[in-house]
């Protein structure tokens, strides 16, 4: 890409990933066709430099499949991932083990992202030697120290040589933020980073993410399930079903003006912590359906309250809502030239 | 409080005790429950709190090294203590179901979901047929919401939220009149949740249920429970009716935990609670909050606070915390 996109620091154009789906040997004979769960199917974003974008989604929607993909843990089936100008899947792997450097990743488990026969030290400092950003021990041992305080298991010096079994599941999270900090990386892809934790440890989690985000001045790829988490820490949200994003907005936004019927459900459904404000909203009918043969049309359409024909038959793309240029839904009836199908009541309710 | 309120199931000074080669650990420590019928009762708490354990203990399904020390569970005039096996077997099923968080492994993976109602009615009441209590097993999973045709399916083949239905169904087909919930929901996608939640409300009425809800997420127990327990470090820290406990919380572990859940209403900044939950091993002396309380004063590290009744015009509150101790004396 140009340069004159350089607060940019990410681009998916049009990415798709297609798992292929194991035939038996029946089938094989049968000569019965190869099928693929669609995980992502042609999403298209951009993250800018310092932002904290959300994803956020049912299990099943792909909002992992593209974390994985933006930080060139999958290869695309199709589409590109720009990451800084470079196209992270037409670079050698040399030159992307090199980049990886600027880009981070934590993941849901810190014990199962964590070597537990390495001390903590051992492990957060990993990235340092692999990239060569030390030159001796001495000053390995000093980073690692200033970076474990950083991420408050202070003194640093009564951590380094803990195994990650001795600690808690809270400090062991703030382990593995801290090796991914360590090699100073300008993308963090956080897939359900607090979901383990308990609920006062999550908070302190969360409250860590945001001052670092804001010290470092890093960008986030937040991956969660939790809307009530993501309105803490996010500055825009991307909402996910069935490999595609169906809204994307600022926080404030898509909390306050919902567009997609998906986003509004999703929205109603989320517990609030007051009795009383209880839920009245009626939910959706049925489950997220396979990927593998996902719905004609919008996929919402089997299970959308205000679903019309255009909806099975159009696979609606992403424009412009609510009067805002980067307010965006994939919605026949909110956008473009369907608007006048949307059922009166409905119309009316938003 | 009111008193006209039927108690179906009654806890008293209840121990747990875990032995590990580092000591004995007791995950419920000398706990009194009541539980009303026909309500749903949360009891909320973090990992290792003991709300598992507590839920395990009252169908006596404690295993080794776990042991039930000390105490009572009372239900119809009967102490489940008490009971032999076989008389247990009869309350776990008839009396007492219980749901948990992953169905998957509480389903026989080859054996038909059909099968799995069937043969439960059967077990408990040898006398129906194999037809009438098919005919009870269609009846029941329609009005949970699942085809008939999906009686015939495995337990693979189904959603995460049909499963739990099943476990439902489970427990219905018994006619319990207690259902303990441990974490049922906490696998299930947020709208999946919701409609779960909804189906819960529904047969709480049509049945009569009541249910004991044990779950670390506080946003459904604001959605479902009329009365919530507050559970720390094996025991109760404070129990009131729902309105009460989340908009006058009085001790300070119900206070930090509720200021640290994120609300979808709310723009206010998360609460960071201090430290993390002790080792049961060699809990705090006294009140075993006192290390992260915010409060802390000196007769809290050396003395552990009664659970006493707070007066209030609406409703009801018990409160094990000092700060509280002294006011209720001079009234």
């Amino acid at each position: 890409m140009t340069e004159s996109t350089n607060d940019i620091i990410l681009q998916m154009q049009d990415v798709t990933k297609y798992f292929p789906v194991k035939r038996g040997l029946i089938d094989q004979l049968t000569g019965i066709p190869h099928q693929y769960v669609r995980a992502v199917d042609g999403i298209s974003f951009e993250l800018k430099r310092g932002e904290v974008l959300g994803l956020v989604g049912e299990s099943g929607s792909g909002k992992t499949t593209t974390g994985r993909l933006a930080v060139g843990l999958l290869k695309p089936t199709s589409g590109k991932v720009i990451f800084n100008g470079i196209d992270i899947n037409a670079i050698s792997a040399e030159e992307l083990r090199k980049l990886r450097r600027h880009m981070q990743v934590i993941f849901q488990d810190p014990m199962a992202s964590m070597n537990p026969r390495m001390t903590l030290g051992e492990g957060i400092g990993r990235g340092l030697k692999i990239h060569g950003l030390v030159s001796n021990n001495t000053e390995f041992r000093a980073r690692v120290i200033e970076m474990l305080n950083h991420v408050g298991l202070t003194p640093g010096e009564a951590y380094i040589d803990r195994y990650p079994h001795q600690i808690s599941g809270g400090q062991r999270q703030r382990a593995v933020i801290a090796r991914a900090l360590i090699t100073n990386p300008q993308l963090i892809m956080a897939d359900e980073p607090i979901a383990m934790a308990d609920v006062s440890v999550r908070s302190v989690l969360l409250q860590l993410m945001k001052d670092l985000q804001q010290e470092f001045n890093l960008t986030y790829l937040f991956i969660t399930h939790d809307l009530a988490t993501t309105k803490y820490i996010c500055d825009r949200i991307g909402v996910m079903y069935l490999g595609e994003i169906v809204e994307l907005a600022d926080i404030r936004s898509i909390y306050t003006n919902p567009q997609h019927p998906y986003t509004q459900s999703l929205l109603a459904a989320v517990p609030v912590p007051d009795p009383r404000h209880r839920r009245s909203a009626p939910m959706p009918r049925g489950e997220i359906p396979s990927p593998i043969n996902p719905p004609s049309g919008c996929r919402f359409h089997p299970r959308c309250p205000i679903a019309q024909d255009i909806c099975k038959q159009e696979r609606p793309k992403l424009k412009p809502v609510a009067g805002k240029s980067d307010h965006i839904a994939a919605c026949h009836l909110k956008t473009g030239d369907y608007i006048h199908l949307l059922p009166k009541e409905a119309a009316a309710s938003t | 409080m009111t008193t006209s309120r039927e108690t179906i199931l009654s806890i008293r000074n209840l121990t747990v005790t875990y032995k590990t080669r580092m000591g004995n650990l007791n995950a419920v420590d000398n706990l009194s429950l009541d539980l009303y019928k026909g309500e749903v009762l949360g009891l909320v708490g973090e990992s290792g709190c003991g709300k598992s354990t507590l839920g395990k203990a009252i169908m006596r399904m404690i295993l080794p090294p776990g042991q039930i020390t000390s105490g009572e569970i009372w239900m119809d005039g009967r102490d489940l203590m008490k009971l032999n096996k076989k008389e247990m077997r009869d309350v776990r099923g008839n009396r007492i179901g219980m749901i948990f968080q992953d169905p998957m492994t509480s389903l026989n993976p080859v054996q038909r979901i059909d099968k799995h109602i069937i043969e439960a009615i059967q077990a408990h009441e040898p006398h129906v047929s194999k037809e009438e209590a098919n005919q009870r097993a269609i009846e029941l999973v329609e009005r949970l919401g699942i085809g008939r045709k999906r009686l015939l399916d495995y337990p693979h083949q189904l959603s995460g939220g049909m499963r739990q239905r099943v476990m439902i169904a489970l427990a219905l087909a018994l006619k319990a009149q207690v259902i303990i919930a441990d974490e049922a929901t906490t696998a299930l996608d947020a709208i999946v949740e919701a409609k779960f939640l909804d189906l819960l409300r529904e047969l709480k009425e049509e049945f009569g249920l009541t249910i004991l809800m044990i779950t670390h997420n506080i946003g459904i127990v604001a959605e479902l429970a009329d009365r919530v327990a507050v559970m720390y470090a094996g025991r109760i820290a404070e129990l009131a009716d729902v309105d009460t406990l989340f908009h006058a919380p009085k001790h300070p572990y119900t206070q930090g935990l509720l200021a640290s859940v994120p609300n979808i209403n709310m723009d206010s900044e998360l609460y960071c609670m201090d430290g993390t939950p002790p080792n049961l091993i060699s809990p705090p002396s006294g009140c075993r909050f006192h290390p992260r309380c915010p409060h802390v004063m000196d007769i809290c590290r050396e003395q552990h606070p009664p659970f006493i009744p707070q007066a209030l015009d609406n409703g009801e509150q018990e409160v094990a915390c000092w700060l509280y101790e002294s006011a209720t004396e001079q009234t």
